[in-house]
């Protein structure tokens, strides 16, 4: 197989899917179920995960290789990203199939906006040419956008989707700006060129503005604060699946861009890069937390709890280059496994019309739900970060990390946060548990039976969160394993080399 | 003279975004993006980017914005109604925009000379086209983004259709 078609294998499998399913959908007649669509596309994200596993067989024997004039690099931490995304769109895949019933028959088009969406997800994550990442930025956003506007009928919906759409935007705006002035400061947006001109560049403030423009850009993709406003709106009006795939599956991708692009391509500016990812994780801490003390709804709830988990991820980044690297790895497949698990099985209990929003609503749910009602219990508790979940050791590697580079007060001020966390979590937890009155919502639910994939999804969301709190070390070794191709990419890669240069502009 | 073309075209550039702005009629802006999209052209041009200019006037200012113009006509958009908008997008807007570009404008001023200045239509002497470069440069080392593009135009086009088509 040629080294660009198996560098791409996992996109490409998706992309088909995803075509197929479109041209699909008028086939079936209308009116008529699109579970088989829906069954199509877990077939595809299944394939797709089998992809990935045969680039890490060939990465095992034959060791990193880079693609289409090196805009492309598979590496463990591609793979990993890519395990992690074909992972998170197939649990959301599978407790959705049911969730956009017969009255609405343009289930077939959020199948494949949802693989779509994958796909660029999974660009973002494997290049290392900013203007791929661009692209997959853009074509990961796009579909979120449209994802997220998919209850036509409620207001709320058409507010999400717009919002985030024109907001989104703005943030996209600078990241293209940042690379922009990147390309202006070292002659490429090759992130192996980037890092080798910055040695030589005669213009380091333009770098260092170009940085922060990144940082601004991808703040708003990972919805770290002060670039947060959209989240608690957005995730309220979105679909719950939808929310539960756009809350971990881009936010890790975003992630992903970002440790490599700090990391590989402007190693030589770390010191004034952690600087501003600091403030970034003190300010999301302070108001993911305290944002979520005052809310009432369950969905803006979890919108703020995951703002104060961007900021506790981005204390990882000020570990040093492996902890921080193999840190933030973890705290995002620990947060992703448990964010998703939470949501989907918010989605089991409230369906489509979302008769349950406030936490009042969700009192005494498991007597009707027990086993969701214990799950999300679950989920919260690693959400608090309680040994034996992986919430526990996310936040342990992250903290860590950053105490052992001396950064002891952040990891004190994000321990205390977790503590304040407690109270919102547990909120909700009691709720679930106690006695409703006679004319709570929760008391009227109907006892739906949970479908098998649903079940089997919201399962495997606990089973991979309760083995990262037990035994993190099969994934702690493959973070560990990844950190040390981000190392920076100018030793390993020639990629200066390969990418034509452009005529300088200076006479 | 190529100073005179960027004086004018720069002052028409402002103006037409301001206009476009300040308009109360959809079609009264979009007739200004014109203006911006054929001067931002004609500036395209004098920096010695003859194809950027030209894609810039064939594809913005012309298909663009027939289709721009056309949505207009065919929703038939009556004047815009006039909020006095949110107090915090003056608050904090406001010194906020003018702090991006105060910021901008200090790194630009401040690396002015290792950024190194070029002669206003310099490169449309003994020019060489850059035609070629920039094919060959968006068919080799930007040939993946070149080709991927294509997804997102199609999940664009999905979400159009999902958005727009009526609940049956």
């Amino acid at each position: 197989m040629s080294t660009n078609l198996l560098a791409l294998l996992p996109e490409i499998i998706l992309t088909i899917t995803g075509v197929l399913v479109m041209v699909l959908e008028p086939v079936i007649a209308p009116g008529k179920s699109r579970k088989p669509l829906g069954w199509l596309a877990i077939l595809g994200t299944a394939a797709s995960i089998a992809a990935t596993c045969y680039q890490k067989h060939v990465l095992n024997t034959s060791g990193v290789f880079t693609a289409f004039y090196s805009t492309v690099q598979i590496d463990a931490f591609s793979v990993f990203f890519h395990l992690l995304i074909a992972c998170v769109v197939l649990v959301t895949l599978l407790a959705s199939l049911d969730y956009f019933a017969s009255p609405i028959t343009h289930a077939g088009e959020y199948f494949a906006l949802v693989l779509f969406g994958a796909t660029g997800m999974m660009f973002m994550t494997c290049s290392v040419e900013l203007l791929m990442v661009f692209i997959g930025l853009e074509i990961s956003s796009i579909s979120t956008y449209i994802l997220a506007g998919f209850r036509k009928g409620q207001a709320t919906a058409s507010e999400s989707s717009l919002k985030y759409f024109l907001l989104g935007s703005f943030a996209t705006a600078f990241f293209l700006y940042g690379i922009a002035l990147c390309f202006g400061a070292t002659g490429s947006t090759s992130i192996g060129a980037i890092a080798s001109g910055l040695n030589t560049t005669a213009t380091p403030t333009l770098a260092i503005l170009a940085v922060a423009m990144v940082l601004i850009g991808l703040g708003f993709k990972v919805s770290a604060a002060p670039f947060h406003v959209w989240t608690p709106d957005v995730y309220q009006g979105a679909p719950s699946p939808v929310v539960a795939l756009m809350s971990t599956a881009p936010k890790a991708a975003a992630f992903a861009v970002l440790l490599r692009f700090l990391f590989n391509g402007t190693p030589q500016l770390r010191g004034h890069w952690i600087l501003m990812v600091e403030i970034l994780a003190i300010l999301s801490m302070t108001i993911g937390n305290l944002g979520a003390l005052l809310q009432k709804d369950v969905k803006r709830l979890l919108a703020y709890s995951s703002i104060a988990h961007a900021g506790y991820l981005l204390v990882a980044f000020t570990g040093v280059h492996k902890d921080a690297v193999s840190g933030a790895l973890f705290y995002t497949a620990a947060y992703a496994a448990m964010n998703v698990g939470a949501l989907l099985v918010i989605t089991q209990i409230s369906g489509f019309d979302e008769k349950l929003r406030s936490i009042d609503d969700f009192t005494g749910v498991a007597l009707k739900r027990p086993y969701l009602a214990a799950l999300l219990g679950f989920f919260l508790l690693s959400l608090i970060g309680i040994p034996f979940t992986g919430g526990f050791f996310g936040k342990f590697y992250a903290f860590s990390g950053a105490i052992h580079n001396g950064y002891v007060g952040l990891a004190i001020f994000g321990l205390a946060n977790s503590g304040v966390a407690c109270y919102y979590y547990l909120r909700l937890l009691a709720a679930l548990y106690s006695r409703p009155l006679g004319d709570s919502s929760a008391a009227v639910l109907p006892a739906r039976t949970l479908s098998v994939p649903a079940a089997v999804a919201v399962t495997a969301a606990a089973l991979a969160t309760l083995a990262l709190g037990v035994a993190p070390n099969s994934v702690l070794h493959l973070v560990q394993h990844s950190a040390p191709e981000t190392l920076p990419a100018y030793v390993v890669v020639p990629a200066a080399a390969t990418v034509p240069v452009a005529t300088t502009t200076a006479p | 003279m190529q100073t005179a073309l960027f004086i004018i075209f720069g002052i028409a550039a402002i103006a037409g975004a301001l206009n476009l702005l300040f308009q109360h009629h959809p079609i009264n802006s979009a007739l200004s993006l014109v203006v911006v999209m054929m001067s931002l052209a004609v500036l395209y041009w004098s920096l010695g980017a003859e194809f950027l200019a030209a894609a810039q006037v064939i594809v913005y200012a012309g298909a663009v914005m027939v289709l721009f113009v056309f949505v207009v006509m065919l929703l038939n958009a009556g004047v815009e109604e006039h909020t006095s908008g949110s107090k915090i997008a003056y608050i904090a807007g406001i010194p906020g925009a003018a702090a991006v570009f105060a910021l901008l404008a200090f790194v630009f001023l401040k690396n002015k000379a290792a950024l190194g200045t070029t002669q206003l239509g310099g490169d449309l002497n003994n020019v060489v086209s850059n035609l070629t470069e920039i094919s060959h440069t968006l068919f080799t080392s930007l040939l993946l983004p070149f080709e991927a593009t294509s997804i997102l135009i199609l999940v664009a086009i999905l979400g159009a259709v999902v958005l727009a088509r009526k609940e049956l």
